[in-house]
């Protein structure tokens, strides 16, 4: 035990300095390699998992918020739905919520300017959303994502918001496979039927979200819903509630499900995520930790490169270390504490710059992608796991090739033969 | 007058024989040396160029493993010695003076001479005071913190001999530790070699130069890896 201690600090002697007086250059470039691989195991996956994760919290925030509620398969709405509602007004965890009432029908445009009447109309379906403008504001921000015109007054009637993807100059990108309208905007008025009824309305507002639930619905307020619907029926379709953080999605979620789970579909935001997504995010992981177990491969033979070759180059040092009483652990020792500082500083230098210029980059310039806000995603037990996998490669590949020189004749290395 | 230190041998050496092998060729450079080096003694090994001196040196140094023959270190059978066992006599019994210095270049001066100190287990700053006064000994105390490559050739052999003597070993073995220096500064290692005989340390120096071993109390000469003559001397 006292000879191991003695060989950790010659070892720690003799790294140290040989750190600390080696070339500035070197250290400064060895370091930066180190720096870049570790960025290369956190950032190339935390970007391939933002892409999904940026839609997730996007989904969350714009649609689901943290518990979403909705109707049970075959069934037409929530049930008890005034009673829920009541509920939660009650519930002291429940922050905000916003009941929702949807309807299937069709929005037909640019009907006044129309002249060939043996032409098909403008039309396209559309699923009707009846909501609180005020409660639906206040938990999805919905009047952020305006793009022309503006949001629904709370007072409003005759007045609709339409989705962006009904709209061709919005809906381009998906190509032919949707109908949408042409040329509406703030000031037009459309005609919307829902079942047999129509109704006109005045278009104040177009709304653009990369969630899609949100794109492709029109809104208009609730007395306006009921009297187009010519509905009575107070159960509504979806229920969105955002606690206030105390608790946790999971313990709301099975609070509600105890009484009103028979009679409707209770979900956190994260079960209500579609499966395609999961199994997008779970391929995009898969491929970010190949994409990371490469750069692990790659620093641990840059690792071994760089301390292979500071050994040979100093094997007469070595031999002569060796020859004059210093222990083979010892000089080993010498190396795997330079291998520990590069690792260590890659590590250290990568995290400053992921949580002190990427994450913030990243979180205010999201990558533009077709159906999220691509984010970077660098959790710290990731992140830690990655600092610790990277450390442990290192010195593995720092200590072979010290050993390697080590082991070889000490007056071989003395005399370079 | 042969001197008698038959009491207190330091080396001891059995027809010792060292073969190198390279691909199909085999030379013979130690062909069956014998030999015993009293404790005290100063020693120097001469002979021409190839004639075994430096691999004797290193067979009897433990650097290196005779093919055939038996070396005894203070009493000490090595060649059954395991490799940590012979690191840990080297570092406690033995120091080394190289021809080319073979100082750690990133290591300071007094660093250089407290590696050994360090090793034996010393703390970082018994091991400072005993480099130190090492290296004050032999006159460089003034350039402790010098790096080797801000040291002339000279000051550099010095530094090696205080690496070679601050942990007070049995044997001190030179190789050639003048033939990079100029005469001046030879003079002044041989001096210094001469004040560490006077108290009382065993030296076994190889040299080919007959000028510096003036101090010497025997002169061993090898020719083709056998010893032609062994010269005992009365100062």
């Amino acid at each position: 035990m006292k000879s191991f201690l003695i060989d950790c600090r010659v070892g720690f002697f003799l790294g140290l300095r040989q750190l600390y007086r080696s070339s500035i250059w070197t250290t400064v470039l060895i370091m930066f390699i180190m720096t870049l691989t570790f960025l290369n195991l956190v950032v190339i996956s935390g970007i391939l998992v933002g892409l999904i994760e940026g839609g997730n919290i996007a989904n969350r925030k714009q649609y689901t918020g943290d518990v979403i509620i909705t109707k049970r398969a075959g069934e037409p709405s929530i049930e008890r739905t005034p009673e829920l509602l009541a509920t939660l007004e009650n519930m002291p965890a429940v922050e905000r919520y916003s009941a929702r009432y949807l309807k299937g029908g069709s929005i037909e445009a640019n009907y006044k300017t129309r002249k060939d009447f043996n032409a098909l109309p403008d039309t396209v379906g559309a699923q009707i959303a009846g909501i609180n403008i005020a409660k639906e504001d206040a938990l999805s921000g919905i009047s952020d994502y305006v793009v022309e015109g503006r949001f629904l007054d709370p007072d409003s009637t005759g007045e609709v918001v339409i989705g962006a993807n009904m709209l061709r100059r919005f809906s381009s990108a998906f190509g032919d496979g949707f109908d949408s309208l042409d040329g509406v905007y703030p000031g037009d008025t459309v005609k919307i039927t829902v079942e047999d009824r129509t109704k006109e309305f005045r278009v104040v507002g177009i709304v653009k979200s990369k969630v899609g639930e949100v794109s492709f619905r029109t809104y208009m307020n609730m007395n306006d819903y009921r009297t187009l619907a010519n509905s009575t029926d107070l159960n509504a379709s979806e229920i969105a509630i955002v606690h206030n953080g105390i608790i946790s999605d999971e313990v709301l979620k099975n609070m509600l499900v105890s009484e009103f789970g028979a009679g409707a579909k209770i979900q956190t935001a994260t079960e209500a995520i579609p499966q395609f997504l999961n199994d997008i995010r779970t391929a995009f992981s898969l491929l970010g930790n190949v994409i990371g177990g490469i750069g692990i491969i790659v620093a641990s033979v840059t690792m071994f490169i760089v301390i292979f070759i500071n050994a040979i180059t100093r094997r007469k040092y070595i031999g002569i270390l060796k020859g004059i009483g210093v222990s083979g652990r010892a000089i080993q020792g010498a190396y795997i504490l330079q291998s520990l500082f590069f690792a260590l500083s890659g590590a250290i230098i990568g995290t400053i710059i992921i949580y002190g210029l990427l994450v913030p980059a990243f979180a205010a310039n999201p990558l533009d992608f077709p159906f999220s806000d691509g984010i970077l995603v660098a959790t710290a037990s990731g992140t830690t796991t990655r600092a610790v996998l990277l450390l442990c490669i290192t010195l593995i590949a720092g200590y072979i090739p010290a050993r390697m020189i080590v082991r070889k004749n000490t007056l071989d290395s003395i005399l370079g033969r | 007058m042969i001197l008698s230190w038959e009491d207190n041998v330091m080396i001891q050496v059995q027809n010792l024989k060292k073969i190198f092998v390279t691909k199909h060729v085999e030379t013979s450079v130690l062909k069956g040396i014998s030999l015993s080096i009293p404790e005290g003694q100063f020693v120097a090994i001469m002979g021409k160029s190839g004639a075994g001196k430096s691999t004797l040196m290193y067979q009897m140094g433990l650097l290196d493993h005779p093919t055939a023959g038996t070396i005894e270190i203070d009493g000490i059978h090595t060649d059954t010695l395991s490799q940590n066992a012979r690191t840990k006599l080297r570092l406690n019994s033995l120091g080394y003076i190289f021809q080319d210095y073979a100082l750690v270049p990133e290591l300071t001066a007094l660093e250089n001479v407290m590696v050994p100190l360090l090793m034996q287990g010393l703390s970082k700053e018994d091991a400072r005071r005993d480099a130190l006064a090492a290296l004050v000994k032999i006159g460089l105390g003034h350039r402790h913190g010098n790096l080797p490559s801000q040291l002339s050739g000279g000051e550099q052999q010095r530094v090696s001999i205080a690496r070679a003597v601050a942990h007070k070993p049995k044997i001190v073995f030179a190789d050639e530790p003048t033939a990079n220096l100029d005469n001046a500064a030879s003079k002044v290692v041989i001096e210094i070699f001469r004040d560490l005989h006077a108290q009382g340390q065993t030296i076994v120096m190889v040299t080919h130069e007959p000028e510096y071993t003036t101090y010497c109390d025997r002169i061993i000469h090898l020719d083709d890896g056998l010893v032609v003559s062994d010269e005992i001397r009365k100062h």
